[in-house]
């Protein structure tokens, strides 16, 4: 490779894109050369489970040979990672759990397939929270993922490795899943951008399970024409999974041009609360000046449940976990202890011996709220509020066309500051446990700092605004250049 | 609400988790902390609320009963401990 692409892992995937088509450089020499930087700098960050170069050259190769035949797809010859929540044939696809540390899925995720369709060439799996659940990354039995911009600081999670590696520059995207905020608090604690679609806009298939009726699969990018990218390759029915939508797919790539003239934008009060840090909030509101001065409009909205989102949210994750979370009984894949006395035994001390404390911690809070006695006055209760929640944004809804507000209530955190309270970290998602809770749309962007750490915007779009929540960030990232930063140390 | 001893060792079982002496007294404390948390849910008013199964208002779809999926037992028991002959196999049961 000649010395003038020692620039190709600045640039995002859709000036790559332009690159490839140009004939600048071939998918060969862009892998080859974001293998090596991930060779060279992950040791600092960790945010690799498993790097997968020998099949990134040859998918590398053979979008090389699509393309001379002019049989390229939407993402031919693009670099990606996926979270290893997704299963990928053939690979190690561990969610970050010692329970998964010898599973080799034997097939790919409906996600994982789709972007290889499209040509896309996957450098690896990234590191995460043990089964998605934590917000800092150091849950995982891999170790914690550190954050680009402060090595001595967390990445955000559950999506840290996505989130480290996007922002860190050693690949233009990344695929995350959100239970309770699992992209885009990473994304704000990183400098990037992340969206959660509408909940059974992406495929759950082969996206290992955590909390069924929240989960969703989206991506980690740099910028907003990003994510329209590739969420218009990830999106779509799918027969295999139950709660998959019929429902076309947009153009999203096309619409993210259209200005934001008379866009509605709703403000919620319990966002700015003293649980915010201030200077963020400072952030967060010359954000929404900036939208304004685009001809959006900042309408007040109230959404009074929005308090009780993250006591919802630990009944009912809890308990989805704990039901999900049963498959791994040492027998059919994952961990096994040894010389197990009886069936119990085997259970029991697979299961003790496979989880980490967090994992544990959740699946006996979802026993609990599901056990006899208890059901009506956790789980029944929890469902009913949550109602309440999903009615206040339906209402809020009617006025306006999106909520911002911040996506984390402080920067990123240092690593081991939360991890002995599990309350203090769970407070973390506050603003964006809501959007799951209702199945709504919702997509953090960098907006300014605060002490050289990324602050996030939030955005929440009605049910299948991602059009609008992707126009809104591709405009502000048009007249704005957050998104632009890099970390000092990876540039 | 703090949860005893006893109790959290009732759910380990239910949930079928073995934890040490340490593991559960680290429980009692954690447990008790987010049932804390989770209780201020009691004082919402929820009288004629529905409860909230699915985020979006759709039904369960069905498909035709007819076989899509091929036998493909011996690849995917290559992720299983122990297998003979396409069995599983566990500690005892039946004595």
């Amino acid at each position: 490779m000649s010395a003038k692409h020692t620039d190709l892992h600045t640039r995002s995937m859709t000036e790559l894109a332009a690159g490839l088509d140009k004939g600048e450089f071939t998918s060969v020499e862009l892998t080859e050369s974001l293998l090596a930087r991930i060779a060279e700098q992950d040791a600092r960050l960790n945010a690799f489970i498993t790097v997968t170069g020998e099949q990134a050259l040859a998918a590398a190769a053979k979008a090389d040979k699509a393309r001379a035949a002019g049989d390229a797809g939407a993402l031919n010859g693009l670099p990606i990672i996926h979270k290893d929540i997704f299963c990928t044939r053939g690979v190690k696809t561990t969610c970050g759990s010692k329970m998964l540390d010898n599973f080799i899925s034997p097939y790919d995720a409906t996600v994982v397939e789709k972007m290889a369709d499209a040509g896309a060439v996957v450098l690896g799996k990234s590191n995460m929270d043990e089964f998605a659940m934590g917000s800092s990354n150091e849950t995982s039995f891999f170790g914690p993922v550190r954050n680009p911009w402060n090595l001595e600081c967390s990445p955000g999670g559950s999506s840290g490795g996505s989130s480290a590696a996007v922002a860190a520059r050693l690949a233009p995207a990344a695929t995350g899943t959100d239970t309770g905020g699992s992209i885009r608090q990473p994304a704000a604690l990183t400098g990037t951008v992340g969206i959660k679609p509408t909940y059974g806009r992406v495929s759950r298939y082969g996206m290992i399970a955590f909390a069924s009726s929240l989960d969703q699969a989206g991506v980690i990018t740099r910028t907003a024409e990003d994510a329209a990218r590739l969420l218009g390759v990830m999106a779509g029915f799918d027969k295999r999974d139950s709660t998959s939508i019929d429902r076309p797919v947009p153009d999203y790539l096309g619409s993210i041009n259209q200005p934001i003239k008379g866009l509605r934008v709703g403000i919620v009060r319990q966002h700015f609360d003293a649980g915010l840090d201030p200077q963020c909030g400072e952030r967060v509101k010359e954000a929404i000046a900036v939208l304004e001065s685009l001809g959006a409009t900042a309408v007040e909205v109230d959404l009074p449940n929005i308090d009780l989102s993250v006591p919802t949210y630990y009944v009912v994750a809890p308990a989805e976990c704990s039901s999900n979370l049963s498959r791994f009984d040492g027998v059919r894949f994952g961990h096994r202890a040894e010389n197990a006395e009886d069936l119990m035994d085997l259970y029991c001390r697979s299961r003790g011996e496979g989880f980490g404390d967090e994992v544990k911690r959740r699946i006996m809070t979802g026993t609990y709220v599901l056990s006899a006695g208890y059901y009506d006055a956790y789980y029944l209760k929890a469902q009913q509020v949550r109602h309440l929640i999903a009615d206040d944004f339906k209402k809020a809804f009617a006025d306006v066309d999106v909520i911002a507000g911040p996506t984390s209530p402080t920067p990123a955190f240092r690593l081991g500051d939360k991890v002995d309270d599990p309350i203090t970290m769970y407070l973390n998602d506050i603003y964006t446990i809501g959007a799951n809770l209702a199945g709504l749309p919702g997509m953090s962007i960098p907006c300014g700092f605060v002490d050289d750490l990324p602050v996030g915007l939030h955005l929440v779009g009605a049910h299948f605004a991602e059009e609008t929540l992707l126009r809104c960030s591709h405009q502000y990232q048009q007249h704005t250049d957050w998104h632009k930063a890099c970390p000092e140390d990876f540039k | 609400m703090s949860l005893s001893k006893d109790q959290v060792k009732h759910i380990a079982m239910l949930a079928r988790l073995e934890l040490s002496e340490d593991e559960y007294a680290e429980s009692v404390k954690k447990l008790s902390s987010i049932v804390d948390f989770v209780d201020q849910l009691s004082q919402a008013d929820t009288r004629d609320v529905v409860p909230m199964a699915h985020p979006l208002d759709t039904a369960q779809r069905l498909r035709p009963d007819v076989v899509i999926e091929t036998d493909q037992r011996d690849y995917f028991q290559q992720n299983a401990a122990a297998v003979t002959e396409g069995l599983y196999l566990v500690p005892k049961v039946i004595e």
